[in-house]
């Protein structure tokens, strides 16, 4: 498996008050061609910073990518200038974001936006742009695209506002899509109708897809393989079906435990909703040199507060940075 | 059978009216007594101002009957000025370099105004001190007095009055252009915009801009009026274009004699507030149009 996209010790740093933290500490992962692989974990754990990262996008000053590399398809990005960038964003790499209201440009209809991307990545004509633009409405599934095509961002439901994004993020068949928090804002039916479509485009343009999200229902609804990100490091990864039912990494059994009946199995024995006691260190303690979970696990010893834990292989696919590694399947308290 | 075609109608996926933008304005400036009496005042002031030569031909510098003519005498309608000329056909035909000095300045504020509060306001950084700093500099400049400088050492031609006036007046739009400027930059579809590759020209101009312009508009609507109320103002003083009759001209030519002859300053005056007036309406029209959340009804 050759990687598309390979992300390697990249290390994200944010100048603040309090000194220089690092907002995404050694991270590494690959992805492959047409592979859907997701970013999990809770706010703040540098889940859209990576994002951000890869589309060249870290708001700078305060931030900077202190080392590592981000190389798609043997190029790497870090290195790329300025116009190259611009020429891999939307075309190769794009992204669809969380705030379907908040992100399409209010004055221009969703007809010009799509086109305008098409214009200036793939060189089509005025005409050519909008016939193709029409083609992406239609296979996002909005109904009578000939027509919804002239309508402003503001006459969309926030759903269809989505499905625009899609189109748009989706409209040059890029190598690789980024979905943060694609259905955060969405209500429930209308998320499943979203995943349903960006697995069904996603596959037709054979875009791989990295979907970020907190949520280990949309993870398994979605994802083939996942990476498990608290305070910026990378504490798990592994495909969706070993990590829900063999979770190692404390952190990542209480993700799956927060979701109620995401394993059959569990919810029966599980009359109460769990949660994960505390919250993500702030960005202050990032870097620390011990495990920056240790406060809120149920399982720290010693050693987690004085050294960094060192990833460990359980499986070919599988790792894990503990030094507690769980056994066990979801905890089931009383 | 009634049920059956409602549900059958409901069933079927429906668009509504696509309306755009601009005409929504439109709608909403219509909706406004007073902005709409100001757009046909300004229509007609407009209109007689263009066509004046041909309506009124009688040369405004050629001096007709004796100076000082009350209103009505010997046909001629707002009398003569101090040195017999027909006071009308100074009006109508004024109206054309007084308009024109008033949009041109304005454009000319609008523009610089823009480019300033961009660049500071979508850059930041050193970028945005410099320019804001200049800004702040022609904010504090005594501005008639600067003008009346420039107008005096380089002369009292048209062009120099335009842009004399043009070059005092943009630091509002500056400061607007540039608050706009730093409240959008921030929004999720300009991040978005970049995400698929926009530049930073584009971004200026396709994206920021355009949605900055309502306030900019209004703003540049009320300059206009400034710009007449500026040039009036030069032109009283003696700063005017010799060769060119414009309202604030006659009033200046005039000025030695307003204790006793108030009528000829009175009759440029009128001309000057009511297009002022009917500027001002239809910028208040067009504010209330395009920030409907404003509106204090």
């Amino acid at each position: 498996m050759t990687a598309l996209l390979s992300v390697k010790n990249l290390t994200v740093e944010f100048t603040t008050r309090d000194g220089i933290a690092p907002v995404i500490d050694d991270l590494s992962f690959d992805l492959a061609p047409g592979e859907t692989l997701s970013l999990v974990g809770e706010s703040g754990c540098g889940k859209s910073m990576t994002a951000l990262a890869i589309m060249g996008l870290i708001p700078s000053p305060p931030g900077r990518v202190a080392s590592g590399s981000i190389s798609l398809a043997g190029e790497n990005l870090l290195q790329a200038g300025d116009t190259r960038m611009r020429a891999v964003r939307g075309n190769d790499i794009s992204m669809v974001f969380q705030e379907p209201m908040t992100s399409l440009n209010p004055v221009f209809t969703v007809g010009e936006q799509i086109s305008e991307t098409l214009r200036r990545h793939q060189g089509l004509t005025r005409r050519q742009a909008k016939a193709l633009s029409i083609e992406m409405l239609d296979a996002v599934q909005i109904p009578l695209p000939t027509r919804r095509i002239n309508d402003y961002p503001h006459q969309l439901s926030g759903g269809m506002r989505q499905r625009v994004m899609i189109a748009m993020a989706l409209a040059c068949r890029p190598k690789v899509l980024i979905a943060d928090e694609p259905t955060t804002a969405l209500d429930v039916t209308v998320q499943a109708q979203i995943f349903d479509l960006m697995r069904a485009v996603g596959k037709e343009t054979e875009a791989a897809i990295i979907l970020i999200t907190h949520d280990m229902g949309s993870v398994a609804e979605m994802a083939e393989r996942v990476v498990v990100m608290y305070a910026g490091r990378k504490i798990e990864e592994g495909c969706v079906d070993d990590i829900l039912a063999r979770p190692r990494h404390p952190y990542t059994r209480g993700l799956i435990a927060c979701v109620p009946h995401l394993l059959e199995t569990v919810s029966a024995e599980r009359p109460y909703l769990q949660e994960i006691p505390g919250m993500v260190p702030p960005l202050s303690d990032f870097g620390f040199m011990g495990c920056l979970f240790a406060p809120r696990c149920d399982r720290v010893e010693t050693r987690c507060w004085q050294e960094k834990p060192k990833v460990t292989q359980i499986t070919p696919s599988q790792s894990a940075a503990c030094w507690n590694l769980q056994e066990a399947k979801v905890r089931v308290d009383a | 059978m009634t049920d059956y075609s409602i549900r059958e109608r409901s069933l079927q996926p429906t668009v509504a009216r696509v309306e755009h933008p601009l005409i929504e304005t439109a709608r909403m400036f219509a909706g406004n007594r007073a902005a709409l009496s100001g757009l046909a005042m300004l229509f007609i002031i407009v209109v007689v101002s263009l066509a004046g030569p041909w309506l009124y031909p009688t040369d405004p510098f050629e001096m007709v009957w004796s100076p000082f003519s009350p209103p009505g005498a010997k046909g001629f309608l707002l009398g003569t000025d101090y040195l017999g000329r027909d006071l009308l056909a100074q009006i109508i035909h004024g109206g054309r370099a007084t308009l024109a000095v008033g949009c041109a300045a304005a454009l000319l504020s609008v523009f610089i105004g823009i480019t300033f509060g961009a660049l500071s306001g979508f850059y930041r950084g050193w970028i945005e001190e410099i320019l804001m700093r200049i800004t702040e500099f022609f904010q504090v400049l005594p501005t008639l007095l600067f003008s009346m400088v420039l107008v005096a050492l380089f002369g009292a031609s048209l062009g120099m009055i335009t842009f004399a006036i043009g070059i005092v007046s943009w630091t509002g739009v500056a400061r607007i252009t540039r608050a706009e400027f730093l409240k959008i930059r921030e929004l999720e579809y300009v991040t978005a915009a970049r995400s698929s590759g926009a530049s930073n020209t584009n971004l200026i101009f396709r994206v920021i801009l355009p949605n900055s312009l309502p306030p900019i508009v209004v703003q540049a609507a009320l300059l206009i009026g400034f710009a007449i109320l500026f040039e009036a103002g030069l032109s009283f003083l003696g700063l005017s274009d010799a060769n060119v009759m414009s309202w604030g001209a006659i009033m200046g030519n005039n000025r030695p004699y307003i204790l006793l002859h108030g009528f000829t300053i009175m009759y440029p005056g009128l001309a000057i507030f009511l297009t002022v007036l009917s500027i001002s309406l239809i910028g208040d029209g067009l504010n209330d149009a395009l920030n409907p959340k404003l509106r204090k009804r």
